[in-house]
C-alpha cells in the first residue's frame, strides 16, 4: 500500500507493507536511526516520536495510521545548527549515558514544554513515565527538561548572557 | 559547543564528548548498520524448558520466497559448530540437536531478504518435541530422583556443577560453638535480568574475497569474542574484526557470545551476504544471560555486646542449563569471597554449590563485579537481623564493628587484600546526611499514628578491577588491558584502549586521563575504542574494570609519552634529561623555567628536525599493557528511608542517601550520573525485577509488562555525598564505581522495608519487595505468593 505522511517538514509517500510499523518505517524505509526500538510493547519509549505535536510510541502505531500526519523524530530538532533547548539541557545536566533512551526522553520532554513551558519537578516525572532509562536513574533527566524550561532560547542565549 | 568554558587540562567536570551525537539521534548503535544486501537473521526458539526433539521439518520455510537459509544443530554439527565453549569451561548448544533444556532455547536459525520474512519463515517450520519433566527449583536439582538435564556430557548423572569453598570451615565452626550470640538467616537473591535498553545483536559480514569477517556485535569485550571466534571457529585471529560501537547499556547482558552471534556469522558465510540478526525483548529476557539467582543461608555470631566474630554463609547457584556464568575460571563462584563485608572478623567460611535447571544459562554480574552482589547482600542483611537480635541499632552496630584505617591493607578471613579504607567517616557522613537520629524520631512517632516508615543502613566493600593476571583470566585470556597513545606533530593525541563504553562515557573520562598526565586539554585526546582492528587487545568492560585496569594503562602510557618527551625536550633544549623538570604541559630547565618546552612543541619536535639522542626514536607515542597488582576495593554508606502503605503493602522509597568512596574521581559528573543510575536498578531490584518460572519452567516474566524497571516515578532524587581514599597500587588513586549503587543499595532498601515493618514481627521479607510479598508477610506468611 502506498502511504503519503509528513517527517520533520518533508511530505514522504512510500510503498509498503500494511503491517509496517511506523518504527521500521522511519528507522529503515527513511533511514531516521534516531528513533531507537526497545520492548515492542510500549513500555520503554525508546521509539517515541510526535504525531501532530503528541508523545507516541512509534513501535505501536502502524505506518498506515500515519498517514496524512505529521510526524516529528529526533533528527527534526535542531533548527539551523542550533540545538533545542531540551537537547543542550541533556548535554548541560548529564541527562544520558548510553544515549539509547535519550530521543524518546528528548522528544516527550519537547512535547511537554510545548504545552506546560514551565513544569514541576513532579510534572516532569510524570511526563515521562512512559518510558524507561536503565542509566540514569532520572535525576539528571528531570534537571535536563527544568534547564530547557529555563533557558527557552537555548544555548544561543546562554552564550550571549555570558559574553 | 559554544560556550566560554576554559579548557579541561584533567580531572573535574567536563560535558561529555559524547553527548553532541547522542541527542541528535546520531548515535550508531549495531542496529542503525545498513549493509548493501544486507539480509536478517530470526531464531526459532523452543517453547519447552525440557524435551527431547523428535524432528525438525524446515522445507516449509525454506519455500519462502524470501528465505535464503535456514540452519538446523545438524548443520552446524557437519561444520563441528553445534557447540560453542562458555565463559566458564562449559559447552553451550549454539543449535539444539537432540533436546532443548529451557524454554526460549535456539533450534533453528532463518535468513530472510527482510526480518518480517524472517519471523515469517519461524512460523512455517515444524519441530516435534517429547516433553520431560524440568528442574525448576535449584534445591531440587540434586534430588537422586531429579531429571539429568546435561546428558550430552558425558557419564552426567546428576545436575551438580561445581562445590567451591573460600574461609577457613574448621575456625570458624570453632568461633561459632563458643559464640554467646548466633543468628541464622535464609535468602535468595532472586533471578533477575540486566535488561539494557538496547538487546543484544549483531551484524556479520564475511568477505569471502578477503576471507575476513567483520563483526559489529552488541559486546563489552570485543577483542576477547575475537579471540574466541578465532578459537571455535577456526577463522585466522587477524581476519576478525570486531566493532562494538555506540552499545545501548550493558550491565553484563553483553559480555557473553550468544548463539545468534555464531549463526548470523555462519549464514553470511554461507550466503555470502552480511547477515543482521537482532533479538527483541522477549529473547533478551528469556535467553541471554540472567544474573544472580543464589539461594543463601548465612549464619552470624557476635558476643552479647555485639562484636561481631564470625560469618557463615551456605549458597546453592542456580546457573541454568548450561554453566555460562562470566567470570575469571579460577573463581566458579566470582568474588564471593567478599561476604566477609566491611567488618573486622575472627573467622568466616562460605561454601557454594552450583546446579544446572531448566532455565536460561548465564549467571553474568548485572552492574556488579563477580557475584559482589550477592555477597554484599548476604553480610548486610545478616548485620540487620543480628542487630534486632540484640535490640542494637543497626548503624551503631555496623559502626562498632567496621575495619578501622589503620589495618589496611587489610588481609580478609577470605584471603582478599583490602587496598585502603577509611570507613568510620563515611558511615558518619551518611548519617548527618540523612538525618538518622531525626528520622528515628520521625520513626517513633509516626509509628504511634500507625504509620509504616522505615529506615535502613548498609555499609559496602566492593572488590572491582579484575585482575591480577595470575590469578584471573577468562577462558585462558589474561585479565588484562592494554594503551596505545599517540600524539601528533601539531600536539593533538589519540588514545587507543581495549575497554568499551556502553554509556559510562570512555571518550571523555579517558581522555581526561591522557589531559591530566599530559597537560594538553582533554578536547585535543580523541579516543579510540571498540574496535579490534584500531585497538590493543584487552578483556573489556565489566566488572567496574574500565577505570581500574584500562584507566590505569592509560596514565601509565602518557607518563611514558611523558618521559619520551622529556629525553626529546632535552636535545631540544640542551640540556640534560635529569636536568628538566615537569610543570603540567611542559618540561623546563631546573632552575631556569624560561627554557622549557611544551607538550605541543616536544611533539613537533619529535616528528621534525631536531637531532635526537642516541637510542632515542622519531615520534611521540608508547603503547603499554597495564596488569593490576590486585583488586581495587570502592565501598560506601547507604541510608534509605521507605514508606509502607499499610493497606496495599506498597513501598516508596522517600529518601536514599549514598556516600561512596571510589577513590580518585576523574569527572566527578559522570561519577555522580553512574551512581544515580546504579541506585535507581537497585530501587528496581530491591522492589521489582524478577526472572520467575512456573513449575513447567515457562518464564514467567518475558516482557517488560511483566520485568517491572524502575521508572520516575519510582525512584527519588539521590542525595549523594562522597569520601575519596585513593588506591594505594592504582597509578592515579581510582578504584572504579560504575557498580557500587548496585551492590550497596539492594540491602539498604530491603533494610528500611523490614524495619518499616518490625511492628508486625517481621524479620526477612525476599526480594522483591512487591506490595503482595510485602503485604503477605505483615499477614505472618513467611513464604512470598505465587
Amino acid at each position: 500500500m502506498q502511504v503519503t505522511l509528513t517527517v520533520n517538514g518533508d511530505e514522504v509517500t512510500r510503498e509498503i507493507e500494511p503491517r509496517m510499523l511506523l518504527v521500521h518505517f522511519l528507522r529503515e524505509t527513511l533511514s531516521l536511526t534516531g528513533t531507537h526500538w526497545g520492548c515492542d510493547t510500549s513500555n520503554c519509549g525508546a521509539c517515541t516520536v510526535l504525531m501532530d505535536g503528541e508523545p507516541v510510541k512509534s513501535c505501536t502505531v502502524l505506518a498506515a495510521m500515519a498517514g496524512g500526519h505529521e510526524v516529528r523524530t529526533i533528527e527534526g530538532l535542531e533548527r539551523a545548527g542550533e540545538l533545542d533547548p531540551v537537547q543542550q539541557g541533556f548535554i548541560e545536566e548529564h541527562g544520558l549515558q548510553c544515549g539509547f533512551c535519550t530521543p524518546g526522553m528528548v522528544m516527550t520532554a519537547r512535547a511537554l514544554l510545548d504545552r506546560n513551558p514551565d513544569p514541576t519537578e513532579e510534572e516532569i516525572r510524570e511526563a515521562i513515565s512512559g518510558q524507561i532509562c536503565r542509566c540514569t536513574g532520572y535525576v539528571n533527566i528531570v534537571k535536563a527538561v527544568r534547564w530547557a524550561a529555563e533557558h527557552p532560547a537555548g544555548a544561543a542565549a546562554t552564550a550571549a548572557s555570558a559574553s | 559547543m559554544a560556550t566560554a568554558e576554559q579548557p579541561v587540562l584533567g580531572y573535574g567536570r567536563m560535558k561529555r564528548k559524547e553527548d553532541p551525537r547522542f541527542v541528535r539521534g546520531k548515535g550508531r548503535y549495531v542496529d542503525d548498520v545498513s549493509l548493501p544486501g544486507m539480509l536478517h537473521g530470526a531464531v526459532l526458539r523452543s517453547p519447552l524448558a525440557h524435551a527431547r526433539i523428535l524432528s525438525i521439518d524446515t522445507s516449509a520455510a525454506l519455500q519462502h520466497p524470501k528465505v535464503h537459509a535456514v540452519i538446523t544443530g545438524r548443520d552446524l554439527e557437519a561444520q563441528k559448530l553445534a557447540w560453542a565453549p562458555t565463559l566458564s569451561a562449559d559447552v553451550q548448544a549454539v543449535l539444539a540437536l537432540d533436546k532443548v533444556c529451557f524454554q526460549g532455547q535456539e533450534v533453528a536459525f532463518v535468513v530472510a531478504d527482510d526480518h518480517y520474512s524472517a519471523r515469517d519463515a519461524l512460523e512455517l517450520i515444524d519441530v516435534e518435541y517429547e516433553p520431560l519433566p524440568a528442574v525448576v527449583d535449584p534445591r531440587k536439582a540434586l534430588d537422586p530422583d531429579a531429571p539429568v538435564i546435561r546428558e550430552d556430557i558425558e557419564g552426567k548423572s546428576d545436575n551438580h556443577i561445581f562445590d567451591w569453598e573460600a574461609g577457613d570451615r574448621d575456625a570458624t565452626d570453632a568461633v561459632f560453638e563458643r559464640a554467646e550470640v548466633v543468628v541464622a538467616q535464609d535468602m535468595i537473591y532472586p533471578r533477575i535480568h540486566p535488561a539494557p535498553m538496547e538487546t543484544c545483536g549483531c551484524v556479520a559480514d564475511f568477505d569471502a574475497v578477503e576471507g575476513k569477517l567483520t563483526l559489529w556485535c552488541t559486546t563489552q569485550a570485543p577483542h576477547a569474542h575475537r579471540t574466541l571466534y578465532a578459537l571455535v571457529a577456526g577463522l585466522p585471529e587477524h581476519k576478525i574484526r570486531v566493532i562494538s560501537p555506540d552499545i545501548g547499556g550493558g550491565f553484563g547482558n553483553k559480555v557473553g557470545i550468544y548463539p545468534g552471534y555464531v549463526c548470523s556469522v555462519v549464514t553470511s558465510i554461507v550466503t555470502g551476504r552480511p547477515v543482521k540478526w537482532m533479538e527483541d525483548r522477549t529473547e533478551n529476557l528469556t535467553s541471554t544471560a540472567f544474573a544472580r539467582d543464589y539461594v543463601m543461608r548465612g549464619e552470624i555470631a557476635a558476643t552479647r555486646d555485639g562484636k561481631i566474630q564470625a560469618v557463615r554463609v551456605r549458597v546453592l547457584a542456580d546457573h541454568g542449563a548450561f554453566n555460562a556464568t562470566a567470570q575469571p575460571s579460577k573463581y566458579p563462584a566470582g568474588f564471593f569471597h567478599i561476604f566477609t563485608g566491611s567488618y573486622d572478623l575472627e573467622a568466616a567460611h562460605c561454601r557454594v554449590t552450583g546446579v544446572y535447571t531448566n532455565k536460561a544459562p548465564g549467571g553474568v554480574a548485572y552492574r556488579c563485579s563477580f557475584r559482589v552482589t550477592e555477597a554484599a547482600y548476604a553480610i548486610e542483611r545478616m548485620v540487620d537481623v543480628l542487630a534486632d537480635e540484640l535490640g542494637v541499632d543497626p548503624a551503631e552496630l555496623r559502626m562498632r564493628n567496621l575495619i578501622r584505617p589503620e589495618q589496611f591493607p587489610y588481609r580478609s578471613k577470605t584471603g582478599w587484600v583490602y587496598d585502603s579504607g577509611d570507613y568510620e567517616p563515611a558511615l558518619r557522613m551518611a548519617l548527618e546526611m540523612a538525618g538518622y537520629d531525626r528520622l528515628r524520631e520521625e520513626q517513633g512517632e509516626r509509628r504511634e499514628r500507625g504509620e509504616l516508615m522505615g529506615i535502613g543502613v548498609s555499609f559496602f566493600t566492593e572488590t572491582v578491577g579484575a585482575g591480577p593476571r595470575r590469578d584471573m583470566d577468562i577462558v585462558g585470556l589474561g585479565m588484562a588491558d592494554g594503551a596505545d597513545l599517540r600524539v601528533h606533530p601539531t600536539g593533538k593525541a589519540v588514545l587507543g584502549i581495549s575497554v568499551q563504553t556502553q554509556g559510562q562515557g570512555h571518550e571523555t573520562t579517558f581522555a581526561q586521563i591522557v589531559a591530566e598526565e599530559l597537560g594538553i586539554p582533554a578536547e585535543d585526546v580523541q579516543v579510540v575504542h571498540g574496535d579490534t582492528d584500531e585497538t590493543p587487545f584487552g578483556l573489556g568492560t565489566y566488572g567496574s574494570r574500565s577505570t581500574p585496569v584500562s584507566g590505569a594503562a592509560a596514565a601509565v602510557v602518557a607518563r611514558k609519552v611523558r618521559e619520551k618527551a622529556r629525553l626529546i625536550a632535552a636535545a631540544m633544549l640542551e640540556a640534560s634529561p635529569a636536568d628538566l623538570e615537569w610543570e603540567k604541559g611542559r618540561w623546563y630547565v631546573k632552575g631556569d623555567p624560561e627554557q622549557g618546552k611544551t607538550i605541543q612543541e616536544i611533539a613537533m619536535g619529535a616528528h621534525g628536525t631536531v637531532e635526537l639522542p642516541e637510542g632515542v626514536e622519531g615520534g611521540l607515542e608508547a603503547q603499554t599493557v597495564y596488569n593490576p597488582s590486585n583488586l581495587t576495593f570502592p565501598f560506601g554508606a547507604y541510608v534509605c528511608v521507605v514508606d509502607v502503605d499499610p493497606g496495599t503493602g506498597q513501598v516508596k522509597v522517600r529518601r536514599f542517601v549514598a556516600v561512596d568512596d571510589c577513590g580518585t574521581r576523574i569527572n566527578p559528573m559522570i561519577v555522580e550520573g553512574q551512581i544515580h543510575g546504579g541506585l535507581a536498578e537497585g530501587v528496581g531490584i530491591a522492589l521489582m525485577e524478577l526472572i520467575a518460572f512456573d513449575e513447567d519452567g515457562n518464564c514467567l516474566n518475558g516482557s517488560f509488562m511483566d520485568y517491572l524497571i524502575p521508572t520516575a516515578k519510582e525512584v527519588p532524587n539521590f542525595e549523594l555525598g562522597a569520601t575519596v581514599t585513593p588506591s594505594p597500587h592504582h597509578p592515579i588513586g581510582a578504584k572504579g564505581v560504575g557498580e557500587s549503587p548496585t551492590v550497596g543499595s539492594p540491602p539498604a532498601i530491603v533494610n528500611a522495608v523490614i524495619d518499616a515493618l518490625e511492628p508486625f514481627g517481621v524479620r526477612h521479607v525476599d526480594m522483591p519487595l512487591t506490595p503482595a510479598r510485602v503485604w503477605a508477610a505483615m499477614q505472618g506468611h513467611t513464604e512470598p505468593p505465587a
